[in-house]
Formats: structure tokens, C-alpha cells, sequence
């Protein structure tokens, strides 16, 4: 597999990556590159330049306030999941980025670059959505549920990069995953945290975009208990179908999955 | 061309190349070091994999110039003074592999687990072993091979 | 005495430069001034080629030549063959469409071939490839076997309905009989899932052309490099047969794909003479999903007809087989000769009758893939035995005792004789393993849980050793089936072994030493085995069909025999005793009532010395060759019971546990033969679990073109193995061995679906048992 050639850059800082990208005919940011390299692979992207945020030092950190965790857009996928931070104050955050992809992934892969890509089938999307995390990038902050607008889009502006993600600490969260029996990407994952706001359950996977599911949420605030939801089938209409499962079949896996994550909570 | 300057095996190196090449390729064709393989296309079969900065990665999904600056160990430079590493000893030992082209890879990976997990159970490794796939053996004998290098490299350290 | 090496867990010779990663795989090889190429392939399932425009390459910086089906005729090459006559059951011969390498006015398959660009570097001759322009007219397409002959596309003139031949094996009137009498009959219709082989080592070729000799010399991934010569000469006609090489470096798995002779390959050695410079090509792994050879793909109606007893009275079959667009090396035999021939099964059946259909499809050709045609035999046989089992109320171990054929030979109504066998030893030993007794514990302990356990049974059979020459040349085959073997001693006492036996994984360089080694008395690091080259081998047949131990080593040992018998000769003369007295025992040369004794090496060098014995009646050197063609085909056979638990929630079904009992007859290595067991069953459950080559029914495109859609089992789908052996050596050839490579993809597929059809309590399922499949059945809802 042979990329189409491109210009690359490895910028010091995030201000000189802006001005790079701002100068550039068809540029796109270089994260982990999990994603982005094997599509450009697959000749499915090529651009005229590659802008490596890998450098950024400043970027890759964790922090832990009171109530709220920081995480660099930076943070590969395999120091989120081993973080001694991450693991006590949103173990489910810890255990999901520990079944993303594979190991030699999770130590190239980042969270900002997940984000930013919004591929369906991503773990992050439903963590981000259901602890409703804000996204801070070079511009702005941007609320999860703003953030997330469709199939691999976002509210990102053209070369405006994530730099950090604020998760609120939940009072509990939990997280479970049925994964492509192929690709082990999610097929459908539910992210379900009570926080101070309420109950969010969030899933990815089982549509073309991370969704919340308001029913379940209603429910889980009355009483969060796996009980409380088993009765509760979103929708199969606007899902995703497919050779590995059908929307209803996903439909019915996003109840059992969130009575999974509940139970683990 | 972007020069990059990088150790390989524990040889310093510094060279130009394309932008485009990437880290899999930059090994087997510039340096000659064969040993670590593609499998795939698309970042999944892990034969590529080797080891940056002591981490298991997918020499496929990245390119050289993002090596820059990196200490890379392949398959050729696991073993140290003509006396092989320990997971190759248990690979051998435990008929680990059969037609060999996974292998590379899957040593690699295997010794990124035990640095990572000295004590992982069988049901741990399987699952670690996610982005490794071999057609050969059914995994049973690489998963004695990794269990028992464990215990092995435990027990040197 | 020494201990024999015969039946010892050697640690394999091949491992230290796989493990150190210096083997030596054909991308690994690079030649000086190699330009690099890149096939143009099908977008569409069928379409008529109108235009080829190059030109647009060709102004490609790097693009040296772009060639299509019209160079290849320009320059004499013929198609690709199908080396197997199968004849209809009206008398008339099979209806073969031409293959060419490069399409000619037509492609009819996705990733069919239609040209290839030549360029300094990859990336150019992909830049080149991508810049072809090809105007095609598209053509309605279709894909599923069922469909094929109903359908009102016509992929190759040549054959009407898409049908290749419709053969027929057995005695319909005997059989119709069976039924008539039958208490019972149990019916199942079965489809057996395309897969998609996936060696992990994708398909290689670097193509030399040397102007001064005339000597072409093809490096590649094969099973057969003699036969790819063979092939590439007498039909293709690329060179004649002694100005060209084919060399099968170290290759990464096979598992059938790798015995064909290809397109890419085909095009790479041609094109090495037209391009001026080595030629090389390595595919991506998509264009392994789409264009090696796949396996499977069978619709199947079978019948049993049984007395009240549960005895077996007849067994009919009806199977339609996918063979792709095009028909493959050895794809006509693969579901018939193959296939039919194992119905039997390890029971006495007095009546068989079962038709085949071949058809044409728009889709990857297929041929045989690891067990090829016997694993579709046993999924029915044993598909149809527990349900049978179920019907009749009968244990499903006691039914198949019931049924077992207990006297050797045993000639089937199929054309094969049994040589020898012990079913009950290998269902007794696999049920104490398994625990059996246990089962229904289990299961109520899973029941609490809310999981459902099921229990399956496969007692398989296979007909390995491929294959006596004149029994498969009565059935269509266009060569023997015999192997060769050379044994050179050097003089100081070393051995090389130059086998037609190929190995891609199967661990020969050990096993191969492990029997010379032991025979000539020497340590097993003086013995050398050289495999891949046609300049070094005299000839072979090549690996498949678990034949390399049967007939490959039979070969070794019958050539090691000679060596043996001349060296004792010599030795007589050196030390002057007559030749009845010379022993030949651990090593040593002695002569009985004297002292006088000499070492392997001492004679070895005395050979090639040549000072001591008549040269005019002993021709100095140490070397001896050996041709040898098996009596019988070997039958392999044993049980496997698989143990699931089914999670009702979501379908997901684990294997809890996978027991096999094998008899392989006798054993040389237990730890490379235990390895080829797991990776067996691992294919097996892949195939019951996972794996589905998919075609698209309206755009004919592969769907499971990628690791992202097609589901290769991985270390967490799979459980460890409980596997065991019992022995009943093969008389059939002089080391008593049956072979071993395909038991596990043979025997697993029916043992799970078995136990997966008990867990829900369902008579028909189909591979693969997704998870929404299973869910689905369990909640009533429709697929």
C-alpha cells in the first residue's frame, strides 16, 4: 500500500500548526494516524499536507481536579487506559480506552484524534457524549452535545484543533461494548454516567453518529438499576445495517448493552 | 525530503526520505531488515508490528518521519549478543509458530504484553493478542509460548 | 543403541531464522534493476471490455509498460488450465471457458484481470495503474450458487445455465431402494460458506529473464513449484520446461491457495522478458480477498434412510458447487472426486447416490482449500448423523457406534477401500476427554446462568496420501500423484535431502530429518532438507492434500533404503567380509564374528574415495534417488466434540470447549503433528463461527473484502485445544503414517454446528452462526 506523496510538517507549536495549516492548498492534521494513515492508504484521502501534532508535547497530559478530569488531546489511548488518575476517578473512561482497537494501537492512537475523526463505530464519541465532556480546541469549548454533527463530522472549523477534553467526575459511569466481530470496532457501545446534571446514556456504534437516548436516561434517574431500562428499545429505524448486523438486531443489542454498562456501572 | 535521524536496533541512523514512506516500508526497503512483514492493508494483521521507544507498534500505520528521533527495535535486534530473547527461546521451545510470517510480529507483540502484564492469565493474553492474527497454529501454542516466556523474563528481572 | 528420533517432540530446524526474522519470503528478495507491477483489475462482477487506454499511464513519470490480454496472445501465451477431466453423468466432458491471464474483450469477476502496469518503483506502478482508462459495457452479473444455473447471465459461451458438468457417483437405483425400505429418513439442506483462504504470507512473484541462456526463473509463492513449472511450459507455454525455474522460497501458508497457477505470477515471469528487467509483484491483502482462489461455497439437499435400529440403509445427496468464473488448477476435482468419494463417512453404508452440479458464477475462482471437498463430505455425513441421532432418540455416540465399519479393507460404494481403522478407539478416547458423562451438569449449571450449553459430534474421515497414479488417472486427473525424493551423502558423512515435498509451515526440515536422521543413525544436524527449486529437486507433486509425510517422506525413506543398501556393499569390500555379514545398526557398519566395524561417515567417505572397492561394478559416490507412487490413498480419521455456551442476549456463541481424537497412524513428531491439529480446528471453527466470503447479489462486489468485514478468528475467539491421538498404522505406505494437515478444518465445522443446533434446539442452521443469526433464532424472529 502506497500513500500519494505529500508535504509534511512538524510544527513546535499549535499556533505554527494553524499557520501552516492556513497555508496549505488540502491540508489535514497528522494525530495518532490510526485512521487517517490507512486511509490514505487506500488512496480514500490525500492530502497535500500532513501536519504532525505529534510533537506537541504539550498536548499529551492527564490532570485531576476536584470535580473534573483533564485530558490532552494529545493523551494516547494506552495512557488513558493505564492512568492511575483516569482509573479512579472514571474507571469506565480507563476500561474503555483499553478495548480500543489493539495494543500497538492504543500506543499510537489519541483522544483529540478520535474525537476529531467521529468515526461511528469510535469508543471516545460515547464516553465524550455520556459524561458530557466539553471539547476545548484553539478557538473555542465546545459542549458534547454540540460537538458531534454527523457521520464522521463535527463542529470543528476548518483548522481548528482539539487540545484538551474536560470530563466531569461522574458519580458512577460504566461502559460495554459489543464489538464487530471483524473489525472490533463498536457495534454498538453504550456510555452510561450519572453526573451532577443527571443520567446521560450515550451510544456509538449502532448509528451514523454517537446518539444520546433520553428514554433510558429518564429512567436511570428514577432508578439506576439494569432493571429500570430492560424494557426500553430505541428505535431501529435510523441505525445502521449491515452484513454484521442488522438495525434491529443493533437495536436490540443497545438495551442489552446498557443494561451491561448499568450493571457495571 | 525530510531527513530523519533515528536509532535502529541500537544503530543510529540519519537519512533522507520521501514523506511518504512509510516506517514498515523504510525498514525492509532502505535498511534491508526483512524480517518484519505486511500482512494487510488495513492496520489489523499486525506482522508489521515492532517495537518505538520499548512500545509494541504497527510499523504500517505510521510513516518513517514520524520515527524521527525514535529508538526502534525489530525482529533482527531482539536478540542480544547472538543469545536469543527470551520469547523467542519459548516460541521455539513451545512449536509457537509454523510457517513463519507472522511470527516477527507476534514476537514483538508478545514481549510488549509481558512488559505491560508480567502476570497475565490465558483469557488476558488471548485478548492482548487482538491485533495479531496467525492462519497456523490456532493460537493455542503461542498463547503456552507468551504464558511461559512470562514466567521466564519474571524471573530474569 | 540409541534412542529413535521416530515419535520424539523434536524442536523444529526451520525456527531459528523465522524467529530471528531472517527467513527468506519472496517479498523479501530484491533484484538489481527490478521494475514493479500492478495489476489493473475489475471493477464490475461482469462486463464487456470496449477500450483499453494506457496512454495516460504510460505519460506517468515511471511507468515503463502497460500490457494486456493482447500482448499475451502477441506473444503465444495460452490460458491458464484446469488440470482434472470430469466427465457429466451423459458421458460428456465438463464445459471449460477459456482463462486467460489477461482478459481478452471480457472480465467476469470483481479484481478479474484486465492489464498490468509496469513501472520503476510500487508506487508509480500503482499511480499507473489507477490511470488506465478502460471502457466497459457492464453485463447483468450473478453470484450465488444457488442462482447460477436459473439465471439468465451466461458467463462463458462455452457453457449453457452456467454449468460446468453435472456428475453423478453411486448406485441411484440401490440407494432409491434404501429410501423405499427406510423406517426412517432424515433430510437437511446445508449450505457450506465460501471462505477465503488468507495465508498470512499474501501472494509474491519476481520474474527473471536471463537473455544470454534463454532461462527464465520465477521466484514465488507456491506449494508446487515443480508443478507451476510443469504448467507454465507444457500449457501455458511461457519457455519450455528446461528454460524455466520456479524457486518457493520460504512461503508464508498455504492452505491450498497456493498450489494454483495464477494470472499475476503467469504475467510477472512472461513480462520479464518483455520489460528487459526482473519483474515483481506482491499483493496487497484486498487483492488476496479478491483474486486468490476461495474455498467452499456448496448447496447441499442430503437424505439418510435408516432402519428402526438407527442402522444406515442409503444416503442420497444433491449438491450445487460454486467453482467461480473461472475454473481453477484443480477446482473440477475438488467437488467430486474429492467430496463425493468421503460420503461413507466411518460407516457402513450399503447404498450412496449423489449428483453434483458445477456451475460458473461472477466471483473468485474456487478451488481447494484446506481438506477441500472433505470437509463438505463430513459436514454432511455428520450434519446428518445427529440429527438422525436426535430423531431417532438415540445417543449421538451410539448411533454412529451402531454404524461403524469394524472390518479392514472395506471397500465403500464411493470407490474408496479402507485400509484400516479403529472408530471406536478414537469416540471412546475423545468422550472420557471431553467428559461427556458430565455434559448434562453442565448444562443445568449454564441453564442457571441463563446460558444455553449444546454438545456436538463429528466423527470424520478423510482420504489423504494423494494419491495411487493410476487410480486418479482413471478418474480424470492429468498427472500422477507420486512423489520423488533424492538422498545425497556427501563425503564427510552429511546428508542432503532434496524432497518434491514443499514446505509452507508444516515443519518438513525437521520431521524429514527426524526419519533420515534416525535411519541412516546420525545426528539430526548433519541432515539437510532442500525443497523449492526446481534446478535442485528433480521433481515433485508438491504439498497438499496432507500427502507430504505419506507419500513425499515415503519417497525420502524408500531412497534413504538405497543408500543404506549401497553403503553396506561398500563396506563389505572395505572390510573384506562378504556383504551378509555386514550389519548396518545405529550408525555403524559391522561385521558379524569380527571387530571390524565403520561409521556412516567412514563408509560415506570410503564411496566417494573410491580406493577400496571395484569401481567398475560399484560406481563410487553416495547418492540415491527414488520415484514413489502410494498403493492407497491414506485415510486419517478420529472424532472432535465441541462444547458451546450460548449467551441468549446477544447470540453470541463460545466455544467452551473443543476436544479431537485423532489417528493419524504413526507419528514422527507429536508436537509439529498436535500443532497441525489447532490450526486445523481453528479453521474449522472459523469456518462454523466467523468466516463468509461475501458477494453483494446486485453489484456482485466482495463485501468481506478486508480484515474489517471478513472475520478471521483471533486468539480471544478461540479456546485451547484438548487434543489426543490413537494409532493404527497405515499399511499402505512403508512408514505407517496417514497425514495430518487437514483433520482439524475437516472435522471442526460439523462438531460445532452440532453443538450449536443441540444448544438451541434448531434442525437446520447455517454457517456462520453469527451472533444475530443465533439471537435470531432464539427469539423466533425472521432473518
Amino acid at each position: 500500500m502506497y500513500t500519494k506523496p505529500f508535504s509534511y510538517h512538524r510544527p513546535k507549536s499549535l499556533e505554527d500548526a494553524v499557520a501552516l495549516f492556513g497555508k496549505s492548498s488540502d491540508p489535514r492534521y497528522l494525530a495518532g494516524g490510526q485512521t487517517l494513515i490507512p486511509t490514505m492508504k487506500q488512496r480514500l484521502a490525500a492530502p497535500s499536507d500532513l501536519i504532525d501534532l505529534g510533537g506537541l508535547s504539550a498536548l499529551a497530559f492527564i490532570r485531576k481536579s476536584a470535580d473534573m478530569l483533564m485530558i490532552g488531546a494529545g493523551t494516547r489511548h494506552a495512557a488513558v487506559a493505564t492512568s492511575a488518575d483516569v482509573k479512579s476517578a472514571i474507571p469506565a473512561l480507563a476500561y474503555l480506552a483499553e478495548g480500543i482497537g489493539d495494543p500497538a494501537v492504543r500506543h499510537r492512537g489519541t483522544i483529540g484524534g478520535s474525537l476529531a475523526n467521529n468515526d461511528p463505530a469510535a469508543d471516545y464519541p460515547a464516553a465524550v457524549l455520556g459524561l458530557g465532556a466539553t471539547v476545548k480546541t484553539t478557538k473555542r469549548s465546545i459542549a458534547a452535545d454540540e460537538f458531534f454533527t454527523g457521520m464522521f463530522e463535527t463542529a470543528l472549523q476548518d483548522g481548528e484543533i482539539v487540545t484538551e477534553i474536560a470530563f466531569p467526575i461522574p458519580e458512577k459511569a460504566g461502559y460495554a461494548k459489543f464489538p464487530n466481530p471483524a473489525s472490533r470496532y463498536a457495534m454498538v457501545g453504550v456510555f452510561v454516567a450519572k453526573v451532577k446534571t443527571g443520567v446521560r446514556v450515550a451510544v456509538t456504534g449502532a448509528g451514523p453518529c454517537v446518539f444520546r437516548v433520553p428514554q433510558m436516561e429518564a429512567a436511570l434517574a428514577k432508578d439506576f438499576s439494569d432493571g429500570a431500562i430492560a424494557n426500553i428499545k430505541v428505535a431501529a429505524d435510523d441505525l445502521n445495517s449491515d452484513l454484521h448486523g442488522s438495525r434491529e438486531y443493533r437495536a436490540h443489542l443497545v438495551t442489552v448493552m446498557a443494561r451491561r454498562a448499568v450493571a457495571g456501572a | 525530503m525530510p531527513k530523519i535521524e533515528m536509532r535502529v536496533n541500537g544503530k543510529p541512523i540519519s537519512v533522507e526520505t520521501e514523506a511518504e514512506t512509510l516506517l514498515v516500508h523504510f525498514l525492509r526497503d532502505r535498511l534491508g531488515l526483512t524480517g518484519t512483514h505486511v500482512g494487510c492493508d488495513t492496520g489489523q494483521c499486525g506482522a508489521c508490528t515492532v517495537h518505538l521507544n520499548g512500545e509494541a507498534v504497527k510499523s504500517c500505520t505510521m510513516f518513517a518521519v514520524q520515527a524521527h528521533g525514535a529508538e526502534i527495535t525489530t525482529i533482527e535486534g531482539l536478540a542480544k549478543n547472538g543469545k536469543l530473547h527470551p520469547m523467542q527461546e519459548a516460541f521455539r521451545e513451545h512449536h509457537a509458530l509454523q510457517c513463519g510470517f507472522c511470527t516477527p510480529g507476534m514476537i514483538m507483540a508478545a514481549v510488549d504484553i509481558v512488559r505491560r502484564k508480567p502476570n497475565a492469565d490465558e483469557k488476558t493474553i488471548r485478548q492482548e493478542l487482538e491485533g495479531n492474527i496467525c492462519r497456523c497454529t490456532g493460537y493455542h501454542n503461542i498463547v503456552k509460548a507468551i504464558a511461559s516466556a512470562a514466567a521466564g523474563m519474571g524471573a530474569r528481572s | 543403541m540409541t534412542a529413535s528420533l521416530i515419535g520424539r517432540p523434536v524442536k523444529r530446524k526451520e525456527d531459528r531464522r523465522f524467529i530471528t526474522g531472517t527467513g527468506h519470503y519472496t517479498d523479501d528478495l530484491s533484484r538489481p534493476h527490478q521494475t514493479h507491477a500492478v495489476f489493473v483489475r475489475s471493477p464490475h462482477a461482469h462486463a464487456k471490455i470496449r477500450k483499453i487506454d494506457a496512454a495516460p499511464a504510460l505519460a506517468l513519470p515511471g511507468v515503463i509498460q502497460v500490457l494486456t490480454g493482447e500482448d499475451l496472445k502477441a506473444d503465444n501465451v495460452q490460458g491458464l488450465i484446469c488440470g482434472w477431466m470430469i466427465h457429466s453423468k451423459d458421458g460428456s466432458p465438463m464445459k471449460a471457458g477459456g482463462h486467460p491471464a489477461l482478459a481478452l474483450g471480457k472480465v467476469r469477476y470483481v479484481g478479474d484481470h484486465v492489464a498490468v502496469v509496469i513501472a520503476e518503483t510500487p508506487a508509480a506502478a500503482k499511480d499507473g495503474a489507477e490511470a488506465v482508462v478502460v471502457d466497459y459495457e457492464e453485463l447483468p452479473s450473478v453470484t450465488s450458487t444457488g442462482d447460477a444455473q436459473s439465471s439468465s447471465v451466461q458467463i462463458h459461451d462455452e457453457a449453457p445455465r452456467n454449468t460446468v458438468y453435472q456428475w453423478a457417483l453411486g448406485d441411484e437405483k440401490a440407494t432409491g431402494a434404501a429410501f423405499a425400505n427406510a423406517a426412517q429418513v432424515v433430510e437437511l439442506n446445508l449450505v457450506n460458506n465460501r471462505l477465503i483462504p488468507n495465508a498470512m504470507e499474501p501472494r509474491a512473484a519476481l520474474g527473471e529473464y536471463d537473455s544470454g541462456s534463454g532461462i527464465y526463473t520465477l521466484t514465488t509463492t507456491s506449494q508446487n513449484p515443480h508443478v507451476a513449472r510443469l504448467v507454465l511450459s507444457a500449457f501455458v507455454q511461457i519457455a519450455p520446461e528446461h528454460k524455466l525455474r520456479v524457486i518457493a522460497p520460504d512461503v508464508g501458508g498455504g492452505f491450498g491457495s497456493k498450489i494454483f497457477i495464477y494470472p499475476e505470477e503467469t504475467v510477472c515471469v512472461w513480462a520479464a522478458k518483455r520489460v528487459g528487467r526482473p519483474v515483481k509483484w506482491t499483493a496487497e491483502r484486498g487483492e488476496s480477498f479478491l483474486a486468490d482462489a476461495h474455498g467452499r461455497d456448496h448447496v447441499t439437499h442430503g437424505a439418510l434412510a435408516l432402519d428402526k435400529d438407527g442402522r444406515v440403509l442409503g444416503l442420497r445427496v444433491k449438491t450445487t458447487a460454486n467453482l467461480g468464473a473461472y475454473l481453477s488448477t484443480f477446482s473440477s476435482a475438488v467437488p467430486t472426486y474429492l467430496y463425493a468419494t468421503l460420503l461413507s463417512g466411518q460407516y457402513n453404508i450399503p447404498a450412496i447416490y449423489a449428483e453434483v452440479d458445477a456451475v460458473y458464477t461472477n466471483t473468485a475462482p474456487v478451488d481447494a482449500y484446506r481438506g477441500a471437498g472433505r470437509p463438505e463430505a463430513t459436514y454432511v455425513v455428520e450434519r446428518l448423523m445427529e440429527e438422525a441421532a436426535r430423531k431417532l432418540k438415540l445417543d449421538p455416540a451410539e448411533i454412529r457406534r451402531r454404524n461403524f465399519i469394524r472390518e479392514f479393507p472395506h471397500q465403500t460404494p464411493v470407490i474408496l477401500a479402507y485400509d484400516i481403522g479403529d472408530y471406536d478407539a478414537s469416540l471412546k478416547e475423545a468422550v472420557k476427554r471431553a467428559d461427556v458423562s458430565g455434559f448434562a451438569q453442565r448444562k443445568a449449571d449454564a441453564a442457571k446462568r441463563d446460558k444455553k450449553r449444546g454438545l456436538g459430534f463429528s466423527t470424520y474421515i478423510e482420504a489423504c496420501g494423494l494419491a495411487p497414479s493410476a487410480a486418479v488417472g482413471s478418474l480424470g486427473a492429468g498427472v500422477g500423484l507420486w512423489e520423488s525424493a533424492e538422498v545425497r551423502v556427501n563425503p564427510t558423512g552429511s546428508v542432503e535431502v532434496l524432497t518434491g515435498s514443499h514446505s509452507h509451515g508444516q515443519g518438513h526440515e525437521t520431521t524429514f530429518a527426524q526419519l533420515v536422521a534416525d535411519r541412516l543413525g546420525i545426528s539430526i544436524d548433519q541432515v539437510e532438507i532442500v525443497h523449492g527449486d526446481t534446478d535442485k529437486v528433480q521433481f515433485g507433486m508438491g504439498t497438499y492434500g496432507s500427502r507430504s509425510a505419506a507419500v513425499g517422506l515415503s519417497a525420502i525413506s524408500l531412497a534413504t533404503d538405497k543408500v543404506i543398501a549401497k553403503a553396506k556393499h561398500i563396506a563389505a569390500y572395505v572390510m573384506e567380509v562378504p556383504e551378509d555379514d555386514v550389519e548396518f545398526k545405529d550408525g555403524e557398519f559391522a561385521a558379524v564374528k569380527t571387530n571390524k566395524k565403520m561409521t556412516f561417515g567412514e563408509v560415506a567417505l570410503a564411496a566417494y574415495v573410491g580406493h577400496k572397492f571395484p569401481t567398475d561394478q560399484i560406481e563410487p559416490g553416495l547418492k540415491e534417488t527414488s520415484f514413489y507412487d502410494p498403493k492407497n490413498f491414506t485415510f486419517p480419521a478420529g472424532c472432535h466434540i465441541c462444547e458451546v455456551e450460548i449467551d441468549p442476549d446477544t447470540g453470541v456463541v463460545e466455544i467452551v470447549k473443543f476436544t479431537a481424537v485423532d489417528d493419524f497412524g504413526t507419528v514422527i513428531n507429536p508436537m509439529i503433528v498436535e500443532g497441525q491439529v489447532h490450526g486445523g480446528i481453528a479453521q474449522g471453527i472459523g469456518q462454523a463461527l466467523l468466516e463468509h466470503g461475501v458477494y453483494d447479489k446486485e453489484s456482485g462486489q466482495l463485501l468481506t473484502g478486508s480484515y474489517m468485514d471478513y472475520c478471521m478468528p483471533r486468539a480471544d475467539d478461540l479456546p485451547s485445544f484438548e487434543v489426543g491421538m490413537t494409532i493404527t498404522a497405515c499399511p499402505s505406505n512403508p512408514i505407517g503414517v496417514k497425514g495430518c494437515g487437514e483433520a482439524g478444518a475437516i472435522a471442526a465445522p460439523a462438531a460445532v454446528m452440532n453443538a450449536i443446533t443441540d444448544a438451541l434446539g434448531v434442525k437446520e442452521f447455517d454457517m456462520p452462526a453469527t451472533p444475530e443469526k443465533v439471537w435470531r433464532a432464539l427469539s423466533g424472529q425472521r432473518a
